[in-house]
């Protein structure tokens, strides 16, 4: 793990309207790590997501890449600096096809014309050695499943060699084996020196790939803990702010009074 | 949570093993359940047919429609099949479809240019300004009225994209206010007449290419078919040494087969009486280009991508803005060669232009050619197809002398007959997974 995170935020904060989305977040991701970000419904994970992705800009805070502080307003940018992000919603177009949606916005040209036998090459080559099983990199993507669709999703941040790759609940919608695929997958980009940011509700999930976990907490940073040293009930008490309550902050007034 | 702890292992495949010890997934591995499209020629038929099954009729509906409509007016008149009146049909279909192409970049947008025939009217009248009032050289008259027609498809986007007044009333607004402006423009003199010089000679009626010749038709469908040809084994070649699946020769052979037959046919009844009308070489030289963009350049791709989903295109990096723009800007300058194409026709700008049921004619031949309202089905294509059997109709209506009354009846029929193929076709496509 290098010293100078691939990516940090510090101080981040973003509004919607009267709705104070994110406060003064912080977040690191180093080469090869994977980090994993939680927190209930609400906490401000998409969102968060969604400002180093450059759909939202920040209002306020810095985002750093490799130490420098850069600007992320667009989509492009965030592409442009290497940062891969993996939406909940997908994000794919039904009417083309596999082949389309992998390249989209990066197409390989040849002469000037997009070079669809590389691109066609390229992709086979991708989705098997992510071992991912579809009827035809031909297909329109409207003719696949919702496990498969999400594979190509997975497969489509792949293509541009980035640095961070974001992905937003990746495995919410898969059966056992395609979830244990993803999974596999996940390490495989920490093994090429990839950061990961894993978006997921699934404790087992977190626990099984992630180093570090991030709580967020009605927009705020709430606990940064080592997977290795922590416990799941810690984490969970962090998510659901159990440990923050009438009774734990009486304990710790007479814990500090017995003192 | 002791039940987390159980669930970590199970979905740790490998127990610990790094990833890089997992072998790689053989090429082999293909679920049995998926339908594997068989190789060769038999491979093609069944998977022709099951694209029928799940509603992906392409240009099937309008092929068969065609035959129909050609079947019922040659038993009514056996002149509706001559030559001369195939050589009419296809000089008149030239300037509605050259509208028509551009409109297909808009509705694959899965947006409406509700403004394309006001846009030719106008064309018209400022081609007319520039070269009959002001004595400008026809060519340079003519550049200036298409960059105008686009620059006005680029205004109408721009409120479009930028303002996010919707594609619908921008439009709208456009066809009533270009419409005024060119009455305004033509107001003084009511009408103006055209010198048959220069581009619009070769749009007219009396311009056919290679003067008359007889190889004139003939070279036109060899060039064709030879580019169909080659361009396939070209494309099968490199597939094959990519080792991508590739088109089987069977397959190759018997397209080019089904275009020689159609473009030899089509030059020989064209040669009967005057040969090929320039007007419709330039069309299909337009229909070729546009097939190009829309299928082989990225500009192409990201129209697609923004008819198939705004937010994915977003998110891939395509700025929407500057495809819609440019998308109404292609409408806009197509309207104006369309323009330039009527005005052709007749030799004059008149008050006219524009009028009448010119826009539902342009919109009626890209929905009956095959492509879709609903945005990011369809091809330039359905230009010429569609208008095929628009002008079929319209022609052959004229040789049986009924009135433009019917005419418009029986459009209008044609039309709601595409667009309930198009929504059921969907639907079935919805039904069997496939949009």
């Amino acid at each position: 793990m290098s010293a100078t995170p691939v990516l940090a935020l510090r101080g981040v904060s973003k509004r919607f309207g009267a709705v104070q989305a994110l406060t003064d977040v912080e977040l690191e991701v180093h080469a090869g790590e994977v980090v994993a970000l939680v927190g209930d419904n609400g906490a401000g994970k998409s969102t968060l997501v969604k400002t180093i992705a450059g759909v939202h800009p920040v209002d306020d805070g810095v985002i750093e890449w490799e130490g420098k502080a850069v600007s992320i307003v667009r989509p492009q940018d965030a592409q442009h600096l290497g940062v891969a992000t993996v939406y909940q919603d997908l994000a794919l177009c039904d009417n083309l096809d596999v082949v389309g949606n992998l390249f989209l916005g990066r197409e390989l040209l040849r002469f000037g014309s997009l070079d669809e036998v590389s691109m066609e090459k390229r992709s086979r080559e991708l989705l098997n050695t992510l071992s991912i099983r579809i009827p035809s990199v031909r297909i329109p993507i409207a003719s696949l499943s919702g496990g498969q669709r999400q594979v190509v999703a997975i497969a489509r941040a792949l293509i541009g060699e980035p640095k961070v790759v974001i992905l937003d609940e990746p495995t919410a919608a898969l059966g056992v084996e395609q979830t244990a695929q993803v999974l596999d997958l996940v390490e495989r980009l920490r093994e090429r020196g990839l950061g990961v940011i894993l978006i997921s509700h699934n404790m087992a999930d977190v626990m099984a790939v992630a180093d570090t976990v991030h709580v967020l907490r009605l927009g705020k940073n709430n606990g940064s803990f080592a997977v290795k040293e922590t416990t799941n009930e810690q984490i969970i008490a962090a998510i659901t702010g159990a440990s923050d309550n009438a009774v734990t902050r009486r304990q710790a007034r007479n814990a500090e009074a017995a003192k | 949570m002791s039940s987390d702890k159980s669930t970590i292992d199970t979905s740790k495949p490998g127990g610990g093993t790094p990833a890089e010890e997992v072998p790689p997934a053989t090429v082999a591995a293909i679920d049995p359940r998926l339908l594997v499209r068989e190789q060769g020629f038999k491979g093609y038929i069944t998977e022709f047919q099951r694209k029928l099954k799940g509603g992906e009729l392409g240009s099937l509906p309008v092929i068969v429609g065609l035959i129909i409509i050609w079947t019922i007016f040659q038993v009514k008149d056996s002149l509706f099949l001559s030559s001369s009146n195939m050589v009419n049909i296809s000089f008149f279909l030239s300037g509605t479809g050259m509208i028509a192409a551009g409109l297909v970049f808009v509705l694959l947008l899965g947006e409406i240019d509700l403004s394309v025939a006001s846009v030719s009217g106008l064309s018209s009248a400022l081609f007319a300004i520039f070269a009959t009032t002001h004595g400008i050289n026809p060519w340079l008259a003519a550049l200036m009225t298409l960059a105008i027609g686009a620059g006005i498809g680029a205004v109408h986007g721009f409120f479009f994209a930028k303002i996010g007044v919707p594609a619908f009333v921008v439009t709208l607004a456009g066809n009533l206010g270009w419409n005024g402006l060119m009455l305004w423009l033509l107001g003084s003199t009511g009408s103006l007449s055209i010198a048959d010089t220069g581009p619009l000679h070769i749009l007219g009626q009396r311009s056919f290419f290679m003067n008359q010749s007889i190889a004139g038709a003939y070279v036109l469908a060899t060039v064709g078919v030879a580019a169909l040809l080659l361009g396939s084994l070209v494309d099968q070649t490199r597939r094959r040494r990519a080792n991508v699946p590739y088109r089987p020769t069977s397959e190759i052979v018997l397209r080019t087969v089904a275009l020689a037959v159609v473009a030899y046919v089509a030059a020989f009844v064209l040669n009967k009486s005057s040969g090929v009308p320039n007007a419709l070489v330039i069309f299909l030289v337009a229909l070729v280009i546009c097939d190009f963009v829309l299928r082989r350049t990225t500009f192409g791709r990201k129209v697609f991508a923004v008819g198939g989903s705004i937010e994915a295109a977003r998110r891939a990096g395509i700025s929407v803005a500057a495809v819609r723009i440019s998308v109404f800007a292609i409408a806009g300058f197509f309207s104006s060669l369309g323009g330039l194409f009527l005005a052709a026709q007749t030799y004059t700008a008149t008050l006219q232009a524009g009028q009448g049921n010119l826009l539902m004619l342009a919109i009626a031949a890209a929905v009956i050619g095959g492509t879709s309202l609903f945005g990011g089905r369809g091809n330039v294509w359905s230009a010429l197809l569609g208008m095929l059997v628009i002008q079929s109709i319209q022609t052959g209506l004229d040789l049986l002398n009924m009135n433009q009354s019917i005419q418009y009846m029986i459009t209008g029929a044609v039309l709601l007959a595409a667009v309930v193929i198009d929504s059921v076709a969907r639907r079935t496509q919805k039904a069997s997974g496939r949009a």
